[in-house]
């Protein structure tokens, strides 16, 4: 990075509760604080909390807004309604994925959109190009009055709950209310990306610290991006530039389920329905290693005569899952579950099995549609 | 007495033969080790380069050989649990022993004290 690191309204807190802090897509962001593996299985078993601040908010206003967002997103704005909040891919005319979202709707004429860190300016610029193409859309970048704290694990509505006016215990999956947290308004939407239930808030920055503190008086455990990162991993959730990037579509990364095909027009569309009737020549799988050996991002996969059919896209020990397990792109024909595939690590060929996803499931996200 | 590395091994020489393993500094900097590739016994090592790989929950490191020399035993628990490099890596979390081929080596090896003071920043 040539300039200097952005540091989050919560970098002073992250500093005092010892935080070892790296740099991260120009963010100076808490790597861990007692350690990864801790961290995840406090979110598995307890409440963690996560500094999510250096993610992007864009805002979208206007008359236009529902038929401009419908356009630019894959998933089909129709299933929203205010209060809602939509996953959603963001493609390129290529279908290749610009950016993965998620789409809050306040009205047909309002909506907040979360984007990652890394890709703010990339998909501010993409989303006012595409907007002038419509009459009646006004875009605002509101990151850096926004600050994101994620609650994350089986106490996280108890412990959010106790600290706010308004009930949270109903809302669902998948969708926000605006709560109030010691006289602080707060948008609590039941999203997340650890494979747990909780929430992520939205607040002002001016009052992020007071929320922090609250959380952790509460009982949360504070968790850095290296629990993130595998948490996510062991839910199988796709990563922005891993599983994700401009040159994959949301067909090979297994995100059918949030393009709508049949919606109408709409930016990659053309692409994905001839990639959906001709079929595609790799896919994203989940895999487990067989023999000893972690898996790394671009460690390449061959079959068993040494021919490369794909490349890893992540790989880590599981903590929870006790396993060293990974995402890859496969040729099509290695995809189905079990398939025997070798991750070349170093200097070995090491077996690896194609396995059902996600790794991690918890019985609490299916009860909470 | 225990010698040390610029990269953060030690070695512990006794008679003809070397107990290698990496430091408490170095632990602490890798942080969560969950796994841990040793050299094979029988196997060659050189002084100075790669010969064992320690990974942590995000990456994984080369540790380089001290002195160079055959490996005569491997640490298989550190294997089967690599957290008790975590827990002690100058005991029981040892990686293996070799048989010296040239003890002249030690000498170009840092002393405990020199280390330390490596490690405060106070020395080359």
């Amino acid at each position: 990075m040539n300039t200097e690191a952005h540091k989050t309204v919560l970098y002073d807190e992250h500093v005092a509760l010892g935080a070892h802090m790296v740099e991260f897509h120009g963010s100076l962001m808490p790597m861990e604080y007692a350690g990864i593996i801790a961290e995840h299985t406090k979110v598995r078993n307890d409440c963690g909390i996560f500094d999510v601040s250096h993610m992007g908010e864009l805002e979208v206003r206007g008359e236009g807004a529902f038929r401009f967002l419908q356009h630019a997103i894959t998933n089909d704005l129709s299933k929203s309604y205010p209060g809602k909040a939509l996953y959603s891919p963001l493609c390129n005319e290529q279908g290749g994925i610009v950016d993965d979202i998620i789409v809050y709707c306040f009205s047909r004429d309002h909506y907040l959109l979360v984007v990652n860190s890394a890709n703010r300016q990339k998909d501010f610029a993409w989303l006012q190009g595409q907007a002038a193409l419509f009459d009646g859309v006004v875009c605002n970048d509101i990151s850096d009055t926004t600050a994101l704290i994620a609650v994350q694990g089986p106490r996280a509505e108890g412990i959010l709950g106790s600290l706010l006016t308004g009930d949270i215990s109903s809302v669902p999956r998948y969708t926000f209310r605006t709560v109030s947290c010691r006289g602080i308004e707060v948008m609590a939407a039941r999203t997340g990306y650890t494979g747990e239930d909780g929430f992520e808030l939205f607040i002002a920055v001016s009052e992020a610290a007071l929320l922090w503190r609250a959380l952790l008086a509460g009982g949360a455990s504070p968790c850095g991006l290296g629990a993130r990162d595998t948490l996510r991993l062991e839910a199988c959730y796709p990563l922005y530039g891993n599983e994700l990037t401009d040159e994959t579509t949301p067909l090979e990364a297994c995100l059918s389920w949030a393009v709508s095909l049949e919606k109408g027009e709409f930016v990659g569309g053309e692409v994905l329905r001839r990639q959906s009737r001709e079929g595609m020549s790799r896919k994203l799988v989940g895999f487990e290693v067989v023999d000893r050996g972690i898996a790394r991002s671009g460690y390449p996969v061959s079959n068993g005569d040494g021919k490369v059919i794909g490349a890893v896209t992540s790989g880590t020990f599981g903590p929870h899952v006790k396993k060293n397990i990974g995402l890859a792109y496969v040729g099509r024909q290695h995809s189905a579950v079990g398939s025997r595939i070798f991750i070349q690590i170093r200097n070995s060929a090491t077996a690896a099995r194609v396995v059902a996803r996600p790794f991690y499931r918890t019985e609490a996200l299916l009860y909470k549609k | 007495m225990k010698k040390y590395t610029k990269t953060h091994e030690w070695v512990e020489p006794d008679g003809t033969r070397a107990t290698v393993g990496i430091t408490d500094h170095a632990q602490g900097e890798l942080r969560d080790i969950v796994f841990i590739e040793l050299p094979k016994k029988g196997a060659g090592v050189s002084q100075g380069a790669a010969c064992a790989v320690v990974e942590s929950v995000k990456a994984a490191f080369d540790i380089y050989a001290p002195l160079s020399g055959k490996v005569i035993e491997i640490n298989p628990k550190i294997e089967e649990d690599p957290s008790l490099v975590n827990q002690d890596p100058e005991g029981a979390g040892w990686f293996f022993k070799i048989e010296i081929a040239d003890a002249a080596e030690l000498d170009g090896l840092l002393d405990e004290v020199t280390y330390y003071k490596l490690l405060r920043g106070e020395a080359q």
